[in-house]
């Protein structure tokens, strides 16, 4: 057990007065770049990098990290109440928790966001405390083709398994696919539909889109509709928070399960995205009523959110042993990592002991921490949505806008989060899901260009996806996530003939 | 971030003092992705700047990679008159233009001063063959294909892959990745055959044992005589030249301010990117990521742009990767 020892003294290392009130201020600092929609983690922790300068690598590293664990936090927020998802990974936390904060149960979505969050990270810090060396190897199997193959895990798992119609989760995927294509193709070096405009340069934002998509489209209907919010005050209360708790282990396979996930996509490099939407899908593929999700379903936030945050966790470890960020955030802590003169990379474990056991002690305590300060302000946060709509739907409008420009500093995502806001009204209008749409935003650019490598590593060989256990066991999976619809239809009719065979054997034995 | 610059002034407070000064946060515009040789840079001099007390301003890093740096570019181009905005350049600035036909002229932008050279090196895994020659003869002798990593297409990596193909007869399936450092792990995880990655992109994995440097693509050796791995330093490295395979490729790293500043706001930047190369910091990151410190500026700056930009433009041409 040397890996408990170091974690002890880790421990150690952290506990002084002056390590826990910096992660107190980190969390809190965190929680709030969280809640403003768009701003966010990455930019959050690149605005507060500069403050950690004068400070000793330890000390800075914590407030830092627990920056991000706040923004992790804050994210569901905002998710939650406006439906604006503040990262990539809140996006699946919208589907169940919107809704529930809508029949008022604002808290209660909160209470189960906070504390799966807590749990996913808890189970993905207990995985790099002890498995770090070994996953790092795991983490170098992936070449392109095993890349590839887990995004088109990704996708056919959206179609196959999306309560949707299919062919509108498809038209929805195409046209996310498309708009991926805009900006610098790496592969070859060209540019793509820029249409010689130097704004579309940088291709479309994701955050930008899906500030757009969600919060502003949601505005729209809310005043289509009618002019308030349609949560009610929520009771909130200790109360709320131990029944959530009490049900807990009702859901214990649902949160291992997500736990399970986001641990093995985090942990591959650029997968941890991916992670809270396979979580959501697969909750609702093995639940026993799938129609009940997307209605305010406890369990598609617990999903979600579990496996956003052990893969938002377990990101990290990709980033401290090999130098890849698994996300924005992470790769902004990594250029903090640099300043300090640690250089991520296999020996970071063996050279900086101090700072990496350090690190990783201060996941724990900032997440203990995290949990207990968000979950006292979840009343605060809640009786947001007691404000009139009148009142707050400006000051969304205002803070989603601010949240687009400061992406890239550029007015013309401001512009475009508009439209984007116009295109998920409509969307939601004639029942075209967005999900699809901003999986395919975030994920078409890194499938494409996988798949490219694949061809060109192989020679423009299909067979490269099943070149080997690894790649091909993920590939296939794929496959058959893409027609479940289908083997489960022919299954069950297979079940069928085979009773009504049995049930003839017996007739005629009788 | 307008938000953010607005903190960092209050906290660090604005006192006016003679002579031209920013009076605003100064950004240093990286044409990179975060976590790459440019930002690290970046981040360097920043904390260069700060610890020294260089400026009273404060200074803060904008990422502006997209696009392969474009953006970047682009930023810079229409920043015109803005004086505070400083962009570190790499050999971006000369092929861009060419291979993606990016309407962008590094003339137009005012040059402060090259900082830097770095350098490339041929490296394979460490499973691998173990001198030039054997490596050589083994790409020659592969059924499938052999394949070099490298980031972006059509730019410093991929030019050096097709003049090592030109000058050993060798043919190599060229791997365009998003960034250095992935090109690194893709070839200690045996995805690639080799990389040409500059010596910082590789440093850790190298000193992890998990790659191998053949030879560094310069005429004379890296001047660093310190122990990077416990056997080898960057000096031990023979030149590619040394090894029979004459390919050099150094690349600049240098500032530019956006076009149309006054004379006073360039000297500022002179003496200011001037006392960076004097400091602590500057000096140990140099042997650290194995860089070539070099200072220039004024008119021996312009005639090292006007050359390299020509070197670099017969390469492309050469290479047939500049867009019709």
């Amino acid at each position: 057990m040397e890996a408990f020892g170091l974690l002890l003294h880790g421990f150690v290392v952290l506990l002084t007065w002056k390590t826990v009130l910096l992660m107190m201020v980190g969390l809190v600092l965190g929680i709030f770049v969280g809640v403003l929609p768009g701003l966010g983690g990455p930019n959050g922790v690149a605005i507060l990098l500069p403050l950690t300068f004068t400070m000793d690598p330890t000390s800075a590293i914590v407030m830092l990290s627990c920056i991000y664990w706040g923004a992790l936090f804050g994210g569901a927020i905002t998710s939650i109440l406006f439906n604006i998802p503040g990262e990539a990974w809140s996006v699946a936390t919208t589907f169940d928790g919107y809704p529930m904060a809508q029949q008022g149960r604002a808290a209660e979505a909160l209470t189960a966001a906070f504390t799966s969050s807590f749990i996913g990270s808890l189970v993905a810090v207990l995985l790099i405390t002890f498995l770090a060396p070994m996953i790092s190897s795991f983490a170098l199997k992936f070449g392109p083709p095993e890349f590839f193959a887990v995004y088109l895990l990704t996708f056919c798992s959206f179609v196959g398994l999306g309560r949707e119609a299919k062919h509108k989760t498809v038209i929805s995927m195409s046209l996310g696919l498309l708009l991926a294509g805009i900006g610098m193709d790496t592969v070859s070096g060209n540019l793509r539909m820029t249409f010689g405009s130097p704004e579309l340069l940088r291709g479309i934002n994701f955050l930008v889109a899906v500030i757009g998509l969600f919060g502003i489209s949601e505005i729209l209907l809310t005043m289509e509709e009618r002019l308030a919010l349609r949560g009610h005050a929520a009771s909130i209360s200790l109360r709320v928070v131990l029944g959530v708790w009490k049900d807990l282990p009702k859901y214990w396979v649902t949160l291992l399960r997500s736990s399970f996930i986001g641990c093995w996509l985090g942990i591959t490099p650029g997968g941890a995205i991916a992670a809270s939407f396979m979580g959501y899908n697969l909750a609702k593929r093995f639940a026993k009523d799938p129609e009940s999700f997307g209605k305010g379903r406890i369990e598609g936030v617990f999903a979600p959110e579990t496996a956003a945050h052990a893969s938002g966790t377990s990101a990290l470890l990709p980033m401290l042993a090999l130098g890849i960020p698994g996300s924005g955030t992470a790769a902004i802590l990594l250029g903090g990592l640099m300043v300090w003169g640690l250089n991520p990379g296999p020996l970071l474990f063996v050279e900086h002991k101090d700072f990496v056991w350090g690190l990783i002690a201060s996941m724990y305590l900032g997440n203990v921490v995290g949990l207990v300060l968000v979950l006292t302000t979840v009343p605060i946060f809640a009786s947001i949505l007691r404000v009139p709509f009148a009142a707050v739907a400006p000051m969304i409008v205002v803070s989603c806008a601010i949240g687009a420009y400061a992406i890239q500093n550029a007015m013309f995502d401001i512009w475009l989060m508009l439209g984007f806001g116009i295109v998920g009204y409509v969307f939601k209008k004639i029942g075209i899901p967005l999900a699809p749409f901003t999986l395919a935003l975030v994920l078409g650019n890194r499938a494409e260009d996988a798949f490219r490598l694949s061809m060109i590593g192989s020679g423009g060989d299909l067979k490269v996806f099943w070149s080997n256990g690894l790649v091909g066991s993920i590939t296939t999976l794929a496959i058959v996530l893409l027609f479940w619809p289908v083997i489960d239809g022919l299954l069950r009719r297979f079940g069928q003939t085979q009773r009504a065979r049995t049930g003839l054997q017996q007739r005629l034995d009788q | 971030m307008k938000a953010a610059m607005a903190l960092a002034a209050a906290l660090c407070g604005t006192p006016a003092v003679a002579g031209w000064e920013p009076a605003k946060p100064v950004e240093i515009v990286v044409a990179a992705g975060a976590g790459g040789a440019s930002d690290q840079m970046a981040r360097m001099m920043q904390a260069a700047i700060q610890k020294n007390n260089l400026m009273k301003q404060p200074i803060v890093v904008s990422l502006k990679g997209g696009a392969s740096g474009a953006e970047a570019l682009m930023y810079m181009k229409s920043s015109e008159g803005d004086p505070n905005k400083v962009l570190i350049a790499y050999s971006l600035i000369y092929m861009l233009p060419l291979s993606a036909k990016i309407p962008f002229n590094w003339r137009e932008l005012t040059p402060v001063s090259v900082v830097a050279l770095d350098q490339f090196v041929l490296w394979d895994n460490s499973a691998g063959p173990k001198t030039v020659k054997e490596f050589v003869a083994a790409a020659k002798a592969a059924s499938a294909p052999f394949k070099m990593g490298g980031t972006g297409s059509k730019r410093e990596d991929h030019v050096l892959t097709v003049f090592l193909e030109q000058k050993t007869g060798a043919k190599f399936s060229y791997l365009p990745y998003k960034s250095g450092g992935e090109a690194a792990t893709q070839l200690v995880g045996n995805h690639t055959e080799a990389n040409v990655n500059n010596p910082s992109e590789n440093l850790e994995v190298w000193r992890a044992g998990q790659v191998r440097p053949l030879c560094v693509f310069d005429k004379e050796r890296i001047a660093y005589t310190s122990k990077v791995t416990e056997t080898q330093s960057w000096a031990d490295i023979p030149t590619c030249k040394e090894e029979g395979v004459d390919v050099q490729y150094l690349m600049l790293r240098a500032m530019f301010l956006p076009g149309k500043v006054t004379a006073e706001q360039q000297a500022f930047y002179v003496d200011l990117f001037h006392k960076v190369t004097q400091t602590a910091e500057y000096k140990e990151y140099m042997e650290k990521q194995a860089l070539k410190p070099i200072f220039l500026t004024g008119k021996d700056m312009v005639q090292f742009l006007e050359e390299d930009d020509a070197q670099n433009k017969s390469l492309m041409t050469e290479a047939g990767f500049v867009a019709k």
